[in-house]
């Protein structure tokens, strides 16, 4: 019997394969995109962990200055002859061409056993890496990205580190990054007595293991947006699978009535459709983690590129299949199934065994649903601003975007509804009144399409204009920003004063670029020493500012703080800031510093260098005739035998940095391209539900003389009004996303706030998108239509039930 | 003598160059000095470190005893080793350092190790005042004018579980092993230059896990520097320095290789040296222990019949195992027979 029922029950689907394809293809593009992203956060957080784990950091004691300035080798020395059992490191950033090396300096003989990396002792590599030119060892992925400019460095060694990690000696290290006698950190080793901490040096602080790691912290943010991203498309996806579900549930009913009525068990039916469904929902779920592999495969080059550029952080460009997310990708994928079939298999459970088949009497009994969507809705808004009011940080950003999107959501067919109940009123015309009341008829069966197409649109245009505004205040900023005409890096101090020498006749002012690490409020941050120069101040992109505040930075009775740190720091005007060397200096100014995640301060030239011990000046911006620059550039090029990426020009420069914002945005496009896909196909999914359903209804108006074909025009009308209503719900809701995201979530994830601009080419581009989708998913039922056999429609008149 | 551990280090650079003998000592000595019969020591520049030696020791052993009556010994030794000849200023310089320290009682043996970058002023030697360190361990010349550098030392070290702070006075001159201070080491002529101050009266606080301990006693210091002191056959050597009861010391030696090379000098108590000829000496292992998973004679019989001696060794503790970056046996010993007395006793290259 069971056999025979289960036979019944899935001979439905061999006759609409369209309808499986649907169910199939909802579900299985929602485990993808949602599957997809996890994927991609996976790859990203293990990367963090190596990265975490590189020296043991994640397990050793170390000792840095109190300020997190460099520690002089001397300390160093006079630490060991104490009888600490230290280990001296230098960290610093190479770049070399348009890659970025972490470079790390280590000192074998001291280095303690947990932080051992690489097995120096397995060969002749122990003299080779302590003997000039010395060894630098990185993984293959890493030495194929130096590629030529690995010229300049000495010979690579192949290991397993973490992609964009080269360990050498700290010597090698201090000559490569221009610091001689300059270390960043000490490592203590926990396998010899080490003196009391007490008796550690004035000026230097023991710091615990992080066993997270910086760069966790840091991009947690990132992550924890492509994972709402991710669900908003999982959500979307679950759409379709409703649509489908319920669609099947509704056609099945008689198959229904008939088994209960030879005898089947209430328990037995619903324990056959459970299983359907989940193995349905198994086979969309494994084709899912397919496609999401794809997609993950396929986006991550971009994700690593983005988080290289504004985190620094470097992720292995490759994809491991780990179980983690696949597992969860599949859970996700039979959640959603069940989810969506939870309304269908409920109504199953109470259907009395005879109910008639009534589709329009139970449409209209949910549309006294109405009311209680429209108090769900006006109270997740309620929720969203009560949350914009008193929460704070990423969550509550994230809550307010949520309570936003999903309370419009609520709110639409109700919007509908009304809207259509007043257009049938008004209507001129038997046809017109009836189009609008056979509209608002629909609505109940389209209203999540028509939602999913809402969030869509709305995330779209939210996303569009935050981007777009990013980059018109971006690129203002650049030109603002960038406006030497030529910018040069040295390799060592002695180049970097031949190099000097040689241009201060033939340039108007150079303009050294130098920083030291710092601890700023207690974030690790970057301290640059400025120059006193019309450079600065007349075009230095100032947020807020005292009086005088150029003269106060050169006078060194001020400091500058970018807008990320005095956001989370408080700092405003007038605060005091602690710095290395001793003592606090005011605020002066407050300066927007995008695409830096980093705290980052600006000090007078002197004033800095007065307070940390010797930092190299390698880089430097030079001013002169612009029609000048490339032929100096040229001259100097040649004289100094300097590498090609050792001098850029403006453009070259402000050219890198918009390829790094538009890589950072790209997954974000991406994403939000699949998402309104998903949309089109949960409206296709709908609208050929209801065509099915509603040869009944039409049937008649065919009778009654209006041919096919304008009844088909009508539907296709239709289709386009819905849209159109949707586009006209979801612009200002895309609006108000683009301003939370700008204001709130930005501010809590990066720690600058963008002016917000608006864009309504683009709201029409989108709206011409939404047009377009909702004719391609109406044109087949529409088509349909238009075909009907006339003996289809007349058999209606007497099947009719 | 002889081959002490000979520079250790290079244990740290076993690639096929390395591989030879004992801690690769075997190895060749390309671009290195090599010890020269003609050269005279002369102080207190031999003192101080010789970079254009491969190899080099400060190498101090002293047998103390407590208050009760206990037996303890103390080990300092200062290893460097260069990668290339030469000296260079700050993390290029080649030379590489090595600190073992020790201390045995008759119920444990505490060891630590210590490893330096030579350029950085981490670990080195000075001459004048004489200053031997690597990190917080210390051997401190504290010498008046007129005295050679060696005759008054501070000692200091510490580790897991033990330190000491010894007071170290000569009472007797410097000792030029071999002929003048050049020591042969194998048939095939490789040599060092080697001497010794033998005489030191001891005096100062041994720290046992945490317990303070006063103590006197002897101490005996080698310094020793070569660039190949072992030939490739040769495996490991058995090293003694005795203290005598009659105020002689012994220092002996088996190379073993191929053929064993024996060597042995003879300290009168005024200071007066007898190198003693080949086969004048010999040395037969006896009882043996089980240690750190091998077997190791931990008695030994040395017989010198044209001084009438007829001795036994006993180890105060046979697991006195220098778990080290290159392991191998160190510690005190008793003298019995027709002479008694106490020293020490080094085994190397046991399998």
């Amino acid at each position: 019997m069971a056999r025979a029922a289960f036979g019944a029950l899935i001979s439905h689907w061999l006759r609409h394969p369209l309808q499986l394809a649907m169910l199939l293809l909802g579900l299985s593009l929602a485990t993808a995109l949602w599957s997809g992203v996890q994927a991609i956060n996976a790859e990203a957080r293990a990367s963090y962990a190596e990265a975490a784990a590189v020296l043991g950091q994640n397990r050793l004691t170390r000792i840095e200055a109190a300020a997190g300035e460099p520690i002089s080798q001397e300390v160093f020395v006079a630490l060991r002859r104490a009888g600490w059992p230290v280990s001296p490191v230098l960290e610093g950033s190479l770049r070399l061409g348009e890659a970025r090396l972490r470079l790390i300096g280590i000192e074998p003989l001291t280095l303690p056993a947990p932080a051992r990396q690489v097995d120096l002792a397995a060969g002749e590599d122990l003299a080779g890496f302590l003997r000039p030119p010395g060894l630098i060892f990185t993984s293959a992925e890493t030495a194929a990205r130096i590629g030529a400019g690995a010229a300049d460095l000495p010979p690579l060694r192949r290991a397993d580190l973490p992609p964009g990690l080269a360990l050498t000696d700290i010597g090698v290290a201090q000559r490569l990054l221009g610091q001689p006698g300059a270390l960043s950190h000490l490592l203590l080793d926990p396998a010899v007595p080490a003196p009391d901490p007490a008796r550690l040096p004035p000026g230097l602080v023991l710091i615990a293991p992080e066993p997270e790691g910086d760069l966790a912290r840091l991009t947690n943010s990132f992550h924890l947006n492509l994972t709402a991203f991710g669900l908003l498309a999982f959500a979307v996806g679950l759409f379709i699978v409703h649509s489908a579900i319920g669609l099947a549930f509704e056609q099945r009913r008689g198959v229904f009535r008939t088994l209960r009525a030879l005898g089947l068990p209430l328990r037995a039916l619903t324990g056959l459709l459970l299983a359907e469904l989940l193995g349905l929902a198994l086979i969309a779920g494994l084709v899912g983690l397919a496609l999401g592999y794809g997609i993950a495969a396929a986006l991550l080059p971009d994700v690593a590129a983005t988080l290289r550029g504004l985190y620094g952080a470097e992720v292995a460009g490759s994809l491991r299949l780990r179980p983690g997310w696949a597992l969860a990708g599949l859970g996700m994928a039979l959640a959603g199934a069940l989810i969506s079939a939870g309304q269908s298999l409920w109504r199953l459970w109470n259907l009395p065994i005879l109910a008639p088949a009534r589709p329009r009497e139970w449409a209209r009994a949910t549309g006294r649903g109405l009311r209680r969507q429209a108090v769900a809705g006006v109270g997740l808004w309620g929720a969203a601003v009560a949350l914009w009011a008193l929460g704070s940080g990423l969550w509550a950003g994230l809550g307010v975007l949520a309570g936003l999107l999903l309370g419009a959501a609520f709110l639409l067919p109700v919007l509908l509804a009304a809207l259509t109940a007043g257009l049938a009123r008004g209507a001129r015309g038997v046809l017109g009144q009836w189009f609008w009341a056979d509209t608002r008829q629909q609505l109940p069966g389209l209203s999540l399409a028509l939602m999913a197409l809402l969030l869509a649109l709305a995330a779209n245009i939210g996303v569009g204009t935050m981007v777009a505004s990013f980059r018109v205040t971006f690129t203002g900023w650049l030109d603002q920003r960038l406006v030497s005409e030529l910018y040069i890096t040295t390799r060592d101090p002695a180049e970097a004063q031949a190099v000097q020498g040689w241009l201060a006749p033939q340039v108007s002012a150079i303009l050294p670029i130098w920083s030291v690490e710092a601890t700023l409020a207690g974030q690790r941050g970057r301290i640059f020493g400025v120059a006193d120069h019309a450079t600065y101040r007349d075009h230095w992109p100032l947020l807020a500012a005292s009086p005088g505040v150029w003269d106060r930075v050169a006078a060194g009775e001020g400091v500058l703080v970018n807008e990320q740190l005095a956001r989370r720091a408080r700092l405003g005007l007038g605060a005091a800031l602690a710095l290395p060397g001793g003592g606090a200096l005011p605020v002066v100014g407050v300066y927007s510093d995008y695409g830096n995640p980093e705290a980052q301060a600006m000090l007078g030239d002197a004033a800095l260098a007065a307070r940390v011990p010797a930092a190299p000046r390698l880089r430097f911006a030079l001013r002169l005739n612009p029609a000048q620059a490339p032929a100096l550039a040229a001259a100097l090029t040649e004289r100094f035998a300097l590498p090609p990426e050792a001098i850029l020009d403006q453009a070259a420069v402000k050219a890198f940095s918009l390829r790094v914002f538009e890589r950072t945005f790209a997954v974000t496009a991406a994403l939000n391209a699949l998402t309104l896909g998903v949309a089109g196909l949960a409206l296709f999914a709908s609208l050929t539900t209801l065509a099915g359903m509603r040869l009944p209804q039409l049937a008649p108006l065919w009778a009654m003389g209006l041919r096919l074909r304008h009844l088909a025009t009508l539907e296709a009308v239709r289709a386009l009004a819905l849209a159109a209503f949707v586009v006209l719900a979801a612009v200002p809701l895309g609006v108000a996303l683009a301003w939370v995201l700008l204001a709130v979530v930005n501010v809590a994830a990066f720690g600058w706030r963008l002016p917000m601009q608006v864009f309504p080419v683009d709201w029409l581009k989108m709206a011409g998108l939404a047009g377009l989708a909702a004719l391609a998913a109406a044109a087949l039922p529409v088509l349909r239509l238009a075909r009907s056999a006339p003996a289809d429609l007349v058999k209606v008149f007497s099947n009719e039930r | 003598m002889n081959a002490k551990v000979l520079a250790l280090l290079l244990a740290l650079l076993p690639g096929p160059a390395f591989a030879q003998g004992f801690a690769g000592l075997g190895g060749s000595a390309e671009g290195f000095a090599l010890p020269d019969p003609a050269t005279r020591l002369t102080f207190p520049a031999d003192h101080g470190a010789h970079p254009a030696f491969r190899i080099e020791w400060w190498y101090l052993t002293a047998n103390l005893t407590g208050p009760e009556g206990t037996d303890y010994g103390v080990q300092w030794t200062l290893f460097r080793t260069a990668l290339a000849p030469g000296e260079a200023p700050g993390w290029d310089s080649p030379q590489l350092w090595m600190g073992h320290a020790a201390l045995t009682t008759p119920q444990a043996h505490f060891v630590a190790e210590r490893l330096a970058r030579g350029g950085i002023g981490q670990a080195g030697v000075s001459v004048a005042p004489f200053a031997a360190v690597i990190d917080d361990w210390q051997m401190l010349g504290r010498t008046g004018p007129g005295q050679d550098a060696l005759a008054q030392l501070d000692l200091t070290a510490a580790g897991p579980g033990f330190g000491y702070d010894l007071r170290l006075t000569a009472e007797g001159p410097l000792v030029a092993q071999g002929q003048g201070g050049y020591s042969v080491k194998s048939a095939a002529g490789q040599a060092s230059h080697y001497y010794s101050q033998p005489f030191y009266r001891v005096a100062g606080t041994l720290t046992v896990e945490g317990r303070a301990v006063p103590v006197t006693g002897q101490g005996w210091l080698d310094r020793e520097w070569s660039s190949q002191p072992l030939a490739p056959d040769q495996t490991g050597w058995d090293w003694f320095s005795l203290h005598l009861e009659e105020g002689a010391r012994l220092m002996a030696f088996r190379l073993r290789g191929a053929s064993d090379y024996i060597s042995a000098t003879w300290i009168a108590a005024d200071g007066t040296v007898t190198a003693l000829p080949p086969g004048a000496l010999r040395l037969t292992p006896g009882r043996t222990a089980q240690v750190a998973g091998r077997r190791l004679p931990v008695e030994w019989r040395l017989e010198l019949p044209e001084r009438g001696l007829d001795i036994t060794t006993t180890a105060l503790n046979p697991q006195a195992w220098m778990g080290t970056s290159v392991p191998y046996w160190e510690g005190p010993i008793r003298v019995s027979g027709s002479h008694k007395g106490r020293g020490y006793l080094e085994m190397t290259g046991y399998r």
